[in-house]
C-alpha cells in the first residue's frame, strides 16, 4: 500500500498547489502600490521613484511603490488585460485616446477633492477627464506636439533652419516640405511622425489640423474624414510621401533620436531622449496650414481603479505626486495643468533640456491654444477600423477622395450617426 | 499473458477475498499516477474550454465590471458581423496557403536529403534549426528583411528586380506570412517525412524498378502510400497550427493592409482584447475550435480512403 499512499500524496499535493498559488496575503504592514505607466526612459523613472521614496517617508503604512511599464503600442490592451485577469495596477496612466471609455465607464475613482488645489487646473487640460462635473483622472501630461529638428542635417542639405523661416515669417508646412525634400534627396529621412507608422492615424492631427480638418464632428456623432479640409491635407501627405519623398514611405524603419532623419513631429516628453543626441538639435512649433497657425496636444491622466483594494491609499499618493512642488520636478518632461507652473521661467528651471524660447512657443502658447488629439467612446474599434480601410491611401496610385469616402462608410455605423 | 493471469487468479483465489484485490490496487496506483496530469488537464485545458463557451452567453464590460447573460445574442452578432466574409476568406487562403506550401516543401526536402550524399547531415542541421528559434524573434528578423528598404529587396535589387513593398500590398502581405512561417516549421514536417521515408523497405524499390517502373510511378505507387500515415499526421498538425498562427500576424502585420491578414485568431484577439468585446471574443473562440475539430474529424475520417496501413 505504500505506493498509493505516496501517489495519492503527491496528487494532492499537487492539487493544492495548483489551487492555492494566486491567495494574496492577508493584509498586514505596509502595503504596496503599482502604478502602470507608458514610458521607461531612465530619466522619467528616476524622478517618479524619488517623489515615491519622499512620499513613503511620511506615510510608514505605504509599503513598496513600483511603476510598471507597458509599451506604448499595447498600452491599454495590456492594460484593460490586466483589468480583466483581475490583476489590476493601483493607479493607471490612462492615453487620451481611451480617456472616454475609463472616465464614461466608471472604472475610476472620483479624485476632485483629492488633488491639491484643482481650481488653479486649465480647464482645457481637465476636459477629457471630467464627467458630471467630477474628475476622474489627473491630468498628468498636457504636451503640446511640436517639431523637432536635427539642424546639422538640415545644414547639410543647403537649407534654412526652421527658426530663420520662423523669423521670417514662413514657417509654414510648403516651406518645411522643402526643406525634408532636400534632406532626403540627400538620402536622409525627411520628417517623421512619431508613433504614427502608417498605422496609428490619430497622429496625424499634427498635420491635418492646419487645413482646419477634423476626423468627426465636435459632438462625435457624424464622420468628417471625407470632408474637403482633410481631402486637401491627406493630398498634401500623400504627395509628400510619394512624389516628394519627404516622408519616408511605408514599411520603413524610422529613427529620429539616431540622427538619420530631418524633423520629427513629437511631444515635448521625448525630450528626455535627446539628452546624449551626437547632432545639434531644435524644437519648433508645428509649422503654419492653409488655416493658419495651430496647436495640437496629446494628453495623459493618471486615475486610480476602483478594484484596487487600496483605492484611498491610491488616490492619496496620487495627490501628494501631483501636488505643486511636484508638478514643478515633474514639469521637466510631462508640461503641468496648473496655471501657476504655467511660465516660461518656472518651467525653464526644471527642464534642461529646454531654452525659454522653445518652452513659451512650443509649450505654453501650445497649451494655450492646442486642440486635443481625437477621442471617441469605443475607440479601440474605431481607430482598427480607420486603420484598415486608410490603408489603401499608402499606395502611390491612390485616390484620396475614393479612400476617405470608405473610412466615413466604414466609421460611421460605429460612431452612432 | 494468460499465464500470468492463471498465476495471478490462483493466488487471489487462495486467499480470504478482501476488496483490495490486486487488479484494484493496480487500478488504483494507476490512477493516482496519471491524476496529477488529469487535474492539470481539467483544470488548463476542460475548465477554461467551459468556461469560454459560458462567456459566450455573457456580456463582460471589463471597465466598468459588469457581466450580464445575454443569452445568444453574440451567436446573433456573429453570423450578421460584416467584416466575417472577410476574416474567414483570409484564413481559408492562409491555411490554404500554408499547408500545401509546407507540406509539398516538406515532401521534397525530405526526399532531397533521404539520397545517400555527402553533406546531408549538414542540410538537415540546416532547414531543421530555424524550428528551435524563438518564432517571436524569428519573425522580427523577418520583418526587417521584408521592409521596403529590406534585406530581401536589397538581394532582388542586386539582381536588378525592383521588389514590392512586401508588408504594405494586401497579396504579397499574405504571401510573406505565410512564407515566413512555412520556413520557420518546415523543418519538422521534413524530419518526420524523413522518417517515414527511411522506414519504406528499400526492396519494394527494386522490385518496381525490375517491373520497369519509372522514378514517378516509383514515387505515386510506393512511397506516397507507404509514408500515407505520416502525411495523415502532418497535414493535421499543420492545418490545426495554421488556424492558430497569431504572433507573426501581430508583429508583421496586425492584420493589416486592410483586412488582408486579419485571419480568425488575430480577429478574435482584437475583438476581445483590443475591442474589449470579451463576450464576442468567446463566441469567435467556440467558432474556431469548431471549425478546427470539424477538420481534424473530416481528416480523421478521410483516413480511411486514403491512409495506406497504420503501424
Amino acid at each position: 500500500m505504500k505506493a498509493p499512499l505516496a501517489a495519492l500524496a503527491l496528487a494532492a499535493l499537487l492539487t493544492v498547489t495548483a489551487c492555492g498559488g494566486g491567495e494574496a496575503p492577508a493584509a498586514q504592514g505596509p502595503q504596496p502600490l503599482r502604478m502602470s505607466i507608458w514610458t521607461s526612459n531612465e530619466a522619467h523613472l528616476k524622478l517618479f521613484k524619488e517623489i515615491a521614496a519622499e512620499y513613503r517617508k511620511s506615510h510608514p503604512q505605504v509599503g513598496e511603490i513600483t511603476f510598471d511599464p507597458i509599451p506604448f503600442e499595447n498600452y491599454t490592451t495590456t492594460l484593460t488585460t490586466q483589468i480583466a485577469g483581475g490583476n489590476a495596477p493601483d493607479l493607471a496612466w490612462i492615453l487620451e485616446n481611451s480617456a472616454p471609455d475609463f472616465v464614461g465607464s466608471g472604472a475610476l475613482v472620483p479624485l476632485k477633492s483629492k488633488v491639491e488645489n484643482a481650481a488653479e487646473l486649465v480647464p482645457a487640460a481637465t476636459r477629457l477627464w471630467e464627467r458630471d462635473g467630477e474628475l476622474y483622472a489627473y491630468p498628468f501630461s498636457t504636451s503640446p506636439f511640436g517639431v523637432f529638428v536635427n539642424t546639422d542635417l538640415v545644414k547639410a542639405a543647403g537649407q534654412k533652419a526652421p527658426r530663420e523661416l520662423i523669423k521670417a515669417g514662413q514657417w509654414d508646412w510648403e516651406h518645411a516640405n522643402e526643406i525634408n525634400k532636400a534632406v532626403a534627396a540627400k538620402g536622409k529621412n525627411g520628417l517623421t511622425i512619431l508613433n504614427f507608422d502608417y498605422k496609428a492615424w490619430d497622429n496625424l492631427a499634427t498635420v491635418w489640423q492646419g487645413w482646419g480638418a477634423k476626423a468627426w464632428s465636435d459632438d462625435g456623432g457624424t464622420c468628417q474624414f471625407n470632408a474637403p479640409e482633410m481631402v486637401e491635407a491627406m493630398t498634401f501627405m500623400h504627395k509628400a510621401i510619394f512624389t516628394d519623398k519627404s516622408m519616408p514611405g511605408p514599411g520603413t524603419a524610422v529613427d529620429f533620436f539616431s540622427g538619420d532623419t530631418a524633423m520629427a513631429v513629437a511631444q515635448i516628453s521625448r525630450a528626455a531622449m535627446l539628452k546624449d543626441a551626437t547632432f545639434k538639435w531644435d524644437l519648433v512649433p508645428l509649422p503654419a496650414g492653409p488655416k493658419g497657425e495651430y496647436a495640437v496636444i496629446g494628453q495623459a491622466g493618471i486615475g486610480v481603479l476602483k478594484k484596487s483594494p487600496r483605492a484611498a491609499q491610491a488616490a492619496d499618493f496620487l495627490a501628494y505626486f501631483t501636488n505643486s512642488a511636484n508638478s514643478a520636478k515633474l514639469a521637466a518632461y510631462f508640461p503641468p495643468a496648473r496655471t501657476s507652473l504655467l511660465t516660461a521661467d518656472t518651467m525653464a528651471k526644471t527642464s534642461p533640456l529646454l531654452n525659454g524660447d522653445q518652452l513659451q512657443k512650443v509649450v505654453i502658447d501650445g497649451i494655450e491654444k492646442g486642440v486635443v488629439k481625437p477621442s471617441h467612446k469605443g475607440q479601440a474599434e474605431l481607430a482598427q477600423t480607420a486603420r484598415a480601410a486608410l490603408d489603401p491611401l499608402w499606395k502611390p496610385d491612390a485616390d484620396v477622395k475614393a479612400v476617405l469616402d470608405g473610412v466615413c462608410a466604414k466609421i460611421q455605423p460605429l460612431l452612432g450617426g | 499473458m494468460t499465464d500470468l493471469g492463471n498465476r495471478v487468479a490462483d493466488r487471489a483465489a487462495a486467499r480470504p477475498r478482501h476488496f483490495w484485490t490486486i487488479p484494484r490496487r493496480d487500478a488504483l496506483v494507476g490512477y493516482l499516477l496519471i491524476s496529477p496530469q488529469l487535474a492539470g488537464s481539467a483544470l488548463f485545458v476542460l475548465l477554461p474550454l467551459g468556461l469560454v463557451v459560458y462567456f459566450s452567453l455573457q456580456e463582460w464590460n471589463v471597465l466598468a465590471g459588469t457581466f450580464e447573460f445575454v443569452g445568444g445574442e453574440n451567436y446573433a452578432k456573429l453570423l450578421a458581423d460584416p467584416n466575417m466574409g472577410q476574416v474567414l476568406t483570409s484564413t481559408a487562403l492562409f491555411s490554404v496557403g500554408l499547408v500545401v506550401l509546407n507540406l509539398a516543401l516538406a515532401l521534397i526536402l525530405a526526399i532531397l536529403l533521404d539520397q545517400r550524399l555527402r553533406g546531408t547531415t549538414f542540410f538537415r542541421t540546416l532547414f531543421f534549426s530555424p524550428v528551435l528559434v524563438s518564432l517571436v524573434a524569428w519573425t522580427i528578423v523577418w520583418q526587417f528583411l521584408l521592409q521596403q528598404d529590406g534585406g530581401i529587396n536589397g538581394l532582388l535589387g542586386a539582381a536588378g528586380v525592383d521588389g514590392p513593398n512586401w508588408l504594405r500590398g494586401e497579396t504579397t502581405a499574405l504571401l510573406s506570412v505565410v512564407v515566413v512561417q512555412v520556413v520557420k516549421n518546415v523543418g519538422l514536417n521534413m524530419v518526420l517525412f524523413l522518417a517515414a521515408l527511411q522506414g519504406v523497405p528499400r526492396q519494394l524499390y527494386e522490385a518496381a524498378q525490375l517491373d520497369g517502373a519509372g522514378a514517378w510511378t516509383r514515387f505515386l505507387r510506393i512511397t506516397v502510400p507507404l509514408i500515407s500515415p505520416t502525411i495523415l499526421l502532418t497535414s493535421i498538425i499543420t492545418v490545426v497550427g495554421s488556424l492558430q498562427v497569431f504572433a507573426q500576424i501581430a508583429v508583421l502585420t496586425q492584420g493589416g493592409p486592410g483586412m488582408s491578414t486579419t485571419v480568425l485568431v488575430y480577429y478574435l484577439y482584437q475583438q476581445a482584447f483590443q475591442f474589449r468585446h470579451l463576450g464576442y471574443g468567446a463566441t469567435l473562440s467556440v467558432l474556431l475550435f469548431l471549425i478546427v475539430a470539424a477538420l481534424t474529424l473530416l481528416q480523421w475520417r478521410l483516413r480511411r480512403r486514403w491512409v495506406f496501413h497504420e503501424s
